[in-house]
């Protein structure tokens, strides 16, 4: 895909009022069709793994039948308006969870960022290494530490018990009684925990490009060192935080595996229930007609969202 | 070595640095240093890559700390006072620009840090003193190097600091644009009368443009003083060949007559006026004595008995010749030093005066000066490792 840029030399061949031999014309024309080549396998890719069940699931949520009876295209749309007034709640509440996922997210990875990138020093590389750690056991065994650290009787929930804290947050709905496990809040610590990587990463990298001797150009303006992050390191880091808060939104809002490893019926996420529709129910059409109404959804946020942050203002 | 200072509480020095140094780990970038920028003049700190003059500035702008002394701005100590606090402004090297900022912002921003709330007649002032009103809207990377430093040195100038600091701010711009903004910069120095304080590593632009040039090596202050008093009166070997070119000629004194010394090296006599001789020397010492390639007649060997009486005569033969338009240089192998340099200037081109002739250098007995002569000769030679024209930005 990166061979998009290759092309531009060969476009700027001024007009030529000297007759070409035809030999050159032929490697002209060859290697202006080197990028397309290049372009083939990624072309490719996308059209098998994306395009194809794409179509395949569009096909799927306007469909009716059973298993037994087959399914058939019936064009029929109302399977979206039953699905969206059905599981709403879920939709929500995904939403509501993975938003403060991404948001607790920032907030804990941009000072890990900002600290590896800036005051790290030779650690900098160490620290790196231990933020992707966690990548080399699987998702699934990640979330079940969770659930042993979670549990009721675990030193972390005595911890937070003997404090009073879960009071706190048992007050503001985020948990039930004296337990973490099984209520919203065990579940955005599991989405916190499992994206936080996917946030310090590029976080890291654009904080990483900002010269340090703008720093120093700020401080030597009058602007205090708070001043400085929020007038010039803050924006300058804009297009991390922009793909930092991508990465870790859209994936946490299709996660299914917090809530059902964490939570209760009560904590089910839209992942959850296309999950159950899929394999258990077997009600594909409204799977699929789920998955669209997501996808939508996080299309129009993620659109709002860029919009708002002016990205491509920024170099 | 150090300033000459008045009284330690002089008012009219803008800067005035006490003792100051700069130790890393086991290094001294800066050995302890004293020196007084008097307030409204143009002031260069010259010397070559890694002497500490750039430690130096960064301690007044207070981005460095001292590992001792003080820094006084304008009687006022500072030198516990961060960056943000001081009333300096500094012109970086790569000139720092905020790249999410166009230029008015740029220029703008630190009469926003002081909470100035109505900018734009100033902004405007500004950016005309610096001939970038119509670009007031572009963005830094959409400006050339040249457009770049101007909105660098308005960008630290709005907020009339009591010192401005430019660190190397010419070092990115090619021969022809630095020459244009050695004078910009000057023009802007007469007009604010702002004390500019500048590190370079360019003799020629220390001398076009400051006041007084203070000439830096290994961390100390070699020598300070006037340009043309520099040029003319290096006080030692380095600052006599980072400063220009300098023949120096290693040489014994045979005799002290009146306000004369007489010398003599590889057979030849030479005349040293007593004033201009930095070393205290007695018959029988040695002095190195200097004179500027310019100074220097050369005369084909045929025309020796023309020379005038009571000038300093060296023998040498032309080595190489190389015609630069105004002049032309020549490399001349002498007994007493063998490449001896000298400029003519293209008036009346001797046509006899090409490599391998046998030729006689003489000069005005008044245009020696004499330098101790337990220095390195070769001092300030190679140091300027960075190139003259080009960029050397980092």
């Amino acid at each position: 895909m990166t061979a998009a840029s290759a092309p531009a030399p060969v476009t700027e061949a001024p007009p030529d009022p000297v007759p070409v031999p035809a030999a050159l014309k032929r490697a002209a024309r060859r290697r202006r069709s080197v990028p397309y080549l290049l372009l083939l396998a990624g072309v490719v890719w996308l059209l098998v793994f994306f395009v194809a069940p794409m179509v395949y699931q569009a096909s799927t949520s306007v469909q009716t039948g059973s298993l037994d009876t087959g399914f058939k295209v019936t064009w029929h749309f109302a399977t979206y308006w039953d699905a969206l007034t059905e599981y709403w709640p879920h939709f929500v509440r995904s939403l509501v969870y993975s938003g403060i996922a991404t948001v607790l997210c920032l907030a804990i990875g941009y000072p890990l960022a900002y600290t590896i990138a800036f005051r790290a020093g030779r650690w900098r590389n160490v620290v790196l290494v231990l933020v992707i750690a966690p990548f080399f056991t699987s998702f699934l065994i990640r979330t079940l530490a969770w659930e042993t650290i979670l549990a009721d009787q675990s030193p972390l929930v005595s911890f937070l018990n003997d404090i009073h804290v879960l009071d706190a947050t048992t007050w503001l709905g985020l948990t039930e009684g004296h337990r973490v496990m099984a209520t919203p809040l065990a579940v955005v610590c599991g989405l916190t925990y499992n994206f936080l990587p996917f946030m310090i990463l590029p976080l890291y990298t654009s904080l990483e490009r900002v010269d340090g001797r703008l720093h120093e150009a700020s401080g030597d303006l009058y602007a205090t060192p708070f001043t400085t992050f929020r007038k010039v390191t803050f924006p300058l880091s804009m297009p991390g935080v922009v793909a930092g808060t991508l990465l870790t939104f859209i994936p946490a809002s299709g996660d299914y595996i917090n809530a059902e490893l964490l939570g209760s019926t009560n904590q089910k996420m839209i992942g959850n229930v296309i999950q159950s529709q899929f394999l258990r129910v077997l009600d594909y059409p409204t799977a699929a007609a789920l998955s669209f109404i997501l996808m939508a959804a996080i299309l129009a946020i993620v659109t709002l969202y860029i919009r708002r942050a002016g990205t491509e203002e920024l170099v | 070595m150090t300033t000459p200072s008045t009284s330690p509480e002089a008012a009219g020095d803008a800067v005035r640095l006490t003792g100051i140094s700069k130790t890393y780990g086991s290094f001294t970038a800066v050995h302890p240093l004293d020196l007084a920028v008097p307030a409204g003049s143009f002031f260069a700190l010259l010397g070559a890559s890694g002497c500490g003059k750039t430690t130096t500035l960064r301690m007044i702008a207070g981005l460095e700390d001292p590992s001792s002394g003080s820094v006084r701005l304008g009687g006022r100590d500072v030198t516990a006072l961060p960056p943000y606090k001081r009333p300096v402004n500094t012109v970086f090297q790569n000139y720092a620009l905020f790249p999410h900022l166009d230029i008015y912002e740029n220029v703008a921003f630190g009469l926003r840090r002081r909470g100035i709330k109505s900018v734009k007649q100033q902004v405007g002032d500004m950016l005309d003193l610096v001939q970038l009103g119509p670009l007031a809207r572009r963005r830094p990377h959409q400006l050339s190097g040249g457009q770049q430093q101007r909105v660098a040195v308005a960008r630290a100038l709005i907020n009339k600091p009591q010192v401005l600091l430019l660190d190397e701010p010419l070092g990115a711009l090619d021969l022809k644009l630095r020459r244009q903004m050695q004078l910009e910069l000057k023009r802007i120095q007469t007009e604010v009368g702002i004390t500019f304080v500048h590190v370079t590593h360019d003799q020629e632009e220390a001398m076009t443009m400051a006041d007084t040039v203070a000439v830096m090596n290994a961390g100390r202050v070699e020598q300070m003083g006037a340009p043309a008093d520099l040029y003319e009166n290096p006080g030692s070997t380095f600052v006599a060949n980072f400063l220009g070119t300098s023949n120096l000629i290693a040489a014994e004194v045979t005799g002290v007559h009146g306000d004369e010394l007489h010398l003599v090296s590889a057979g030849q006599k030479l005349t040293l006026p007593a004033a201009r001789c930095r070393a205290d020397v007695a018959t029988g010492d040695k002095v190195l004595a200097g004179v500027r390639p310019e100074k220097i007649t050369l005369a084909h060997r045929d025309d020796e008995d023309a020379i005038p009486a009571g000038r300093n005569r060296v023998q040498g033969r032309i080595v190489d010749s190389s015609f630069i338009g105004v002049s032309t240089q020549y490399v001349i192998d002498s007994p007493v030093c063998p490449d001896l340099e000298v400029f003519v200037p293209n008036v009346e081109r001797d046509g006899r005066l090409v490599p391998g002739a046998p030729v006689v250098l003489h000069w005005n007995p008044e245009h020696t000066f004499g330098l101790d002569a337990a220095q390195d000769i070769e001092a300030g030679i190679d140091t300027d490792d960075e190139p003259d024209a080009g960029g050397a930005a980092a």
